[in-house]
């Protein structure tokens, strides 16, 4: 593993010294330096210290590993690849991301998964083991969102507005969400057998990656949210 | 070589950033400086500016006005209308470094200042209501000179340039507060003037605002009632006004105004308890045209205090520290670490959440 000292060095910098990298790539102490891996089709990246906005950026089949927290917009329009963050995020992770897999082992904040989307055999997943912030999952037109609910604040699993503008897709919630109030346009219902086979993989990924318990995580009640087919947001988007 | 529009691209959105200590304890300007240089990006080098408290304890009893003046002739004439109405215990020029970064200064004097008391009895305002009124009136009629500061035992320091560099032209690392805050500016509809740069300040309180408001026009329309004066066309300026008039002239409580400013949908009003939604309800239909829309994260500074709060949505966002008896505030985590590396608590607020700290009473 190579190994550079990101102190004092700007982010053009650091995305250049590590495209002449290969194979794995350790950066320590990052404070800020934004759009760290962007776009990146290869290497294994491993961060220390606080990344700065856009992490990840446009990734493109890079792994990206921060071990604490990553500001906002982590994965903004990801195409390919893995970020996991051992702690929380800001706002607006994965935004617009089309494909790949994140993992946040703590918390999100505001607009988690802003107008994820899949794009022919493409998949985005989203995998929060905390809570998620106010308008979890706006506009989501497709892949899967998952959020655990393991945070230790008392605060719901979800804030306000959840799903406003879904119109594709899938949200797991692992909660039965008696409290939340999800839009008219979507329907949120228990998961069922054929739900919970469909996120196992990303459950047993999290428990991998950050030692959970992947059986614990399964063994419990989760709501799944889709768009509601028959009562949908088309008066919003389409002009009449 | 000239980059044109379409060949480079400035990701900037301004930067905001505060360190209080609750027991009052002060610190030199260098923490906040450090604080604003991993966020240097959000900045375009068109304003960067600071406020401090408790940096003036031995002129504690009055009003430092710290001004702009264009050229020698404005300060003549500000001068003379000063004396005409106040009691000038200490004038002088605010202390400078010369640094290549910053550049074309205005003339910058700072002013010890109280109310001649024949004055403030004939008039039968308080000495606050008065100050507030000569500020209105030098940036309303005297051009060439404009009052950026105006509260006491606190000053605000501010110039066309990256705040890491406006930092050090004012030498902050000389002063020492219980509390700073800061700011790196993106103008986003105005060319970007001394005046201009932020933190915004009446009395004192001060403002540093990440964000555009939408609700700047209607907002003005209100506030220009109350004999304030928004004379720069710039957002933040409106909010500075805003938080005068409603805990200094209305007597509300920060937690109050930011129910006022960043008032709750509706359907979440309606959701809460009785008494609650009493109250909040009362605020948003009492102070209608105060609603402040659009994207902001401000940080508001009062002696003794200040109070952070996002926008209701949350369009920007906004981190909080703490340990021991310092919180620290900032746009972005980075900036936290650089002023403390090992924070007991790190947390993101929510929109319309305020976020108030006060220092202990008898500590400031």
């Amino acid at each position: 593993m190579v190994h550079m000292d990101a102190a004092g060095i700007d982010h053009a910098a650091l995305n250049e010294w590590i495209r002449q990298q290969e194979g794995e790539v350790l950066l320590t102490g990052c404070c800020g330096q934004r759009f760290l891996a962007a776009g990146m089709d290869h290497r294994s990246i491993r961060v220390t210290g606080i990344p700065g906005n856009a992490l990840g950026a446009y990734l493109n089949g890079a792994r990206v590993e921060v071990m604490g927290n990553a500001q906002d917009a982590v994965g903004d329009t990801m195409n390919a690849g893995e970020i996991i963050i051992h702690g929380d995020v800001g706002d607006t992770a994965g935004y617009a991301m089309r494909g790949g897999e994140i993992y946040v082992e703590g918390s999100a904040g505001y607009r988690a998964g802003i107008h994820v989307k899949a794009y022919e055999n493409k998949l985005p997943v989203i995998v929060i083991g905390g809570r998620a912030g106010s308008f979890l999952g706006e506009y989501q037109a497709g892949g899967i969102i998952l959020v655990l609910g393991l945070h230790t604040d008392g605060k719901p699993i979800v804030s306000n507005f959840p799903c406003t503008g879904m119109h594709g897709g899938k949200l797991f919630l692992r909660s039965k969400c008696e409290s939340i109030l999800f839009p008219k346009q979507v329907s949120a219902r228990p998961a069922s057998r054929e739900d919970l086979a469909e996120i196992e993989p990303y459950l047993n990924k999290y428990a991998r990656l950050f030692g959970a318990d992947a059986a614990a995580l399964l063994d419990s009640p989760y709501t799944v949210v889709t768009p509601d087919s028959a009562n949908p947001y088309r008066q919003m988007y389409v002009a009449y | 070589m000239k980059l044109y529009e379409g060949q480079i691209r400035i990701p900037s959105g301004c930067a905001i950033s505060a360190v209080i200590s609750t027991g009052g304890e002060r610190m030199t300007g260098k923490t906040i400086i450090e604080s604003m240089k991993p966020m240097h990006d959000r900045s375009n080098g068109l304003g960067g500016g600071f406020a401090g408290y408790g940096i003036y304890p031995e002129y504690q009893d009055f009003f430092a006005l710290h001004i702009f003046f264009t050229d020698e002739e404005s300060r003549v004439r500000c001068e003379s209308y000063l004396r005409s109405t106040l009691e000038i215990v200490r004038s002088e020029t605010i202390p400078t470094r010369t640094i290549p970064e910053i550049v074309d200064e205005p003339l910058i004097w700072r002013y010890f200042v109280t109310p001649l008391r024949s004055v403030l009895s004939s008039m039968q305002v308080d000495e606050r209501e008065f100050i507030a009124r000569v500020v209105m009136k030098i940036n309303t009629d005297l051009s060439g000179s404009y009052v950026f500061s105006s509260g006491k035992n606190m000053g605000v320091f501010k110039a066309v340039g990256y705040p890491e560099d406006v930092g050090r032209f004012y030498r902050l690392e000389e002063y020492e507060a219980y509390c700073w805050t800061a700011h790196g500016r993106y103008p986003t509809n105005t060319p970007g003037w001394w005046g201009g740069a932020h933190p915004f300040a009446l009395l004192d309180y001060t403002i540093v605002h990440n964000g555009e408001i939408s609700s700047y026009d209607a907002n003005r329309r209100y506030i220009e009632m109350f004999g304030y004066k928004c004379t720069l066309q710039t957002d933040t300026e409106v909010i500075a006004y805003i938080a005068d008039f409603l805990l200094r002239k209305q007597g509300l409580r920060p937690e109050e105004l930011a129910n006022v400013i960043a008032a709750p949908f509706w359907d979440t009003i309606d959701r809460k308890a009785p008494e609650e939604r009493e109250r909040l309800s009362y605020l948003r239909t009492v102070f209608p045209s105060l609603l402040i829309t659009g994207p902001f994260s401000i940080i508001l500074g009062f002696e003794g205090g200040l109070m952070a709060l996002n926008d209701r949505l949350k369009l920007r966002s906004m981190v909080v520290g703490e340990k021991g008896d310092r919180v620290y505030i900032a746009s972005e985590e980075a900036a936290i670490r650089v002023m403390e590396p090992e924070p007991d608590r790190i947390w993101a607020p929510a929109g319309g959440e305020p976020v108030i700290v006060r220092v202990k009473e008898g500590m400031y």
